[in-house]
């Protein structure tokens, strides 16, 4: 009798802890939040709390790096479990292909006072309709210590493949944005990329791995501009010195004469969100002029707002050079948005860089 | 029929049986699944295995992991064991404790924030650099950071923590008599070490040895933030196949690599520590 109790009683406390676990939600929001898949940039409470306060709900950010990484998150979650992400602008038809995203009314959307060459409309609309809006973007550039090196220098990606600055130079860890960098080194477009670039592109990565000390990551990338470990980062740009450019007035970027590569970051809302009046009140926050000020600002890293009437201040305006972005603009080529087959050789490109002694 | 103890007996594995197949059984064997079907979309197929064996740039990784993990499991052995064997033979008893204590420390941070420490550390401008360049062993700082040896020091750092402490209960539980009684046979202390001490305490450093490999050689903090991405490790190589392609199927398939790789080291040391026992 007592061996059938414990039996019972451990099948049942068994049973009902695996019942308790399956039935578990996907996340712990309510319905009434909204729930956001971010870059780091949107989890600043300065830009959140404005927006929470004014619409009485509180905003869930669940923080990605990578649109692969993003992209997985939303498979393992219940459709309406996200109601707005942020992506990378070429990557919205990523998005789109899985049925993911809902058309954008852009009649909704400050869309005129959006500098014109970061609408992205090629990556951002497609078949006619608007499923991104770019919120941010930058380029990825050199970065670089001013008082350690020659800015004249600086102006030319000749600079990252000489022997002149040979063990000074860290190297951003991103494949695309550097192998555009190397492609524009050598005349190429970063739009016309194709499989038989890749050689050119590997001469120039390698030389530029010979030079590097490092391969470093977003934190990383700040840590060796900011302890002197790197004096120039391949890659950096805005994103990197602007954030800490009160301690460190010494770091800069230049856009050099080959030109920069633009990144830019949209913001996407679901199909399935159950909550759409309230993610297309936060797109529309954060594109006006005030959220478009505190993103720009935030405290995970500055970048350029898209919207020209962000309510920045002189002092901000003139760390994130605002008034040189219509000639960066004109100088800045399109981040590598290459199909599937490219890029996994662009990525292996990039591992066999990282490997080479 | 079911005899009432055996019920038992089932009953009180269940939970465990239930959780490791719901949190172990089930997701590798959908690993294992998804690392067959590529993710151009093109059926099962070999080829997230393939592309590891024909690619030196992704089995390079795997020989950086062997060495890596290597090193810092010999240099933490050889650092631990005369740690643990001054702790529990020459330390006194009251004192043992406090030492202990002092030993875990650093199991007490952040295993992020620790590394980030030791990077400023190693920096040029770091403690290490500017002391030798200060005391003028050094005419300028050299690169400490961002290199394998800054990723091995971190790992040491950690894992002859964890060594010291498995090879401490060890040696607590040796029978001074063992000793005794090697040296009422003629054995010096050096031979009493390595033909009585040595062999007893093998199994505690087989088990801290197993524990370092398999936490270090699936690690991927350390050797992002230390080794500057300098060369890639296997982890490394998982994360990159996710970031931005989200190509599950590659990093399945490096992760039935990493552990197979695993396994044979487990079944290397079981089977050590049984001709041990026997």
């Amino acid at each position: 009798m007592k061996t059938k109790s414990l039996v019972s009683k451990i099948s049942g406390v068994s049973f009902a802890a695996m019942l308790m676990l399956s039935a578990l939600p996907a996340n712990s929001s309510f319905a009434a939040d909204l729930n956001a898949l971010v870059w780091c940039d949107h989890s600043d409470p300065n830009l959140l709390k404005p927006f929470e306060d004014a619409n009485g709900i509180k905003v869930n950010v669940k923080e990605f790096e990578g649109t692969g990484a993003g992209l997985a998150l939303v498979d393992q979650s219940k459709p309406g479990d996200w109601d707005v992400m942020v992506i990378d602008s070429i990557d919205i038809h990523r998005g789109v292909e899985k049925k993911l995203f809902e058309p954008l009314p852009e009649d909704k959307l400050p869309m005129a006072d959006l500098f014109p060459e970061v609408k992205m409309d090629s990556s951002t609309v497609i078949d006619g309709k608007r499923y991104g809006i770019t919120e941010k973007f930058g380029y990825n550039t050199i970065g670089f210590n001013k008082t350690k090196v020659d800015p004249a220098d600086m102006n030319s990606l000749a600079a990252l493949t000489s022997d002149k600055y040979k063990g000074r130079i860290a190297i951003y860890d991103y494949y695309l944005p550097v192998i555009g960098m190397a492609a524009m080194s050598i005349g190429k477009k970063t739009s016309e990329l194709t499989e038989a670039d890749l050689p050119a592109i590997k001469e120039v990565l390698a030389k530029m791995k010979a030079n590097a000390k490092a391969v470093t990551d977003v934190a990383s990338s700040q840590t060796a501009l900011a302890t002197g470990e790197a004096d120039i980062l391949v890659g950096g740009g805005e994103w990197v010195t602007a954030g800490i450019a009160k301690d460190k007035p010494e770091l800069d970027f230049s856009i050099p004469k080959e030109g920069a590569v633009l990144w830019s970051q949209s913001l996407a809302m679901f199909k399935d969100s159950a909550n759409k009046e309230m993610a297309l009140k936060f797109i529309q926050y954060v594109m006006s002029p005030e959220g478009q000020a505190r993103l720009a600002t935030s405290s995970c890293y500055w970048g350029m707002p898209s919207n020209t009437k962000a309510a920045l201040n002189d002092d901000q305006k003139k760390i994130l050079r605002f008034a040189e972005q219509p000639d960066f603009l004109k100088r800045a080529q399109a981040y590598p948005a290459p199909n599937e087959a490219l890029d996994k050789k662009m990525q292996d490109l990039w591992t066999e860089m990282i490997q080479a002694k | 029929m079911i005899l009432p103890q055996n019920r038992v007996a089932w009953a009180s594995v269940s939970p465990a049986l239930g959780w490791t197949l719901a949190f172990f059984v089930l997701p590798f064997a959908a690993m294992v699944a998804i690392s067959f079907y590529p993710q151009d979309g093109s059926g099962p197929s070999l080829v997230s295995y393939a592309q590891f064996f024909n690619s030196p740039s992704y089995y390079y990784a795997l020989f950086n992991s062997l060495e890596v993990t290597g090193l810092v499991t010999v240099i933490s052995i050889l650092l631990a064991y005369p740690f643990a064997w001054i702790l529990a033979d020459i330390v006194p008893e009251r004192w043992q404790r406090l030492a202990l204590t002092l030993a875990v420390l650093p199991f007490w941070t952040s295993y992020v924030v620790r590394s980030y420490s030791w990077l400023l550390v190693l920096s040029e401008k770091g403690l290490v650099n500017t002391t030798l360049v200060d005391l003028g062993i050094l005419s300028a700082p050299i690169q400490l950071a961002n290199t394998r040896g800054a990723t091995i020091i971190g790992f040491v750092h950690f894992f002859v923590m964890l060594l010291t402490l498995t090879i401490y209960a060890n040696l607590k539980q040796l029978s001074p008599n063992y000793r005794k009684a090697a040296a009422d046979l003629g054995a010096g202390p050096i031979r009493s070490f390595i033909h009585v001490v040595l062999p007893l305490t093998l199994p505690g450093i087989m088990v801290g040895a197993f524990l370092t490999f398999v936490l270090a050689i699936g690690d991927y903090i350390t050797p992002q933030i230390l080794g500057g991405n300098n060369e890639l490790l296997m982890p490394q190589l998982i994360m990159m196949q996710i970031g931005r392609r989200g190509d599950f199927s590659s990093a399945s398939a490096l992760s039935i690599i990493l552990m197979v790789v695993v396994t044979v080291a487990y079944l290397f040391c079981a089977r050590w520590l049984k001709i041990e026992r026997t």
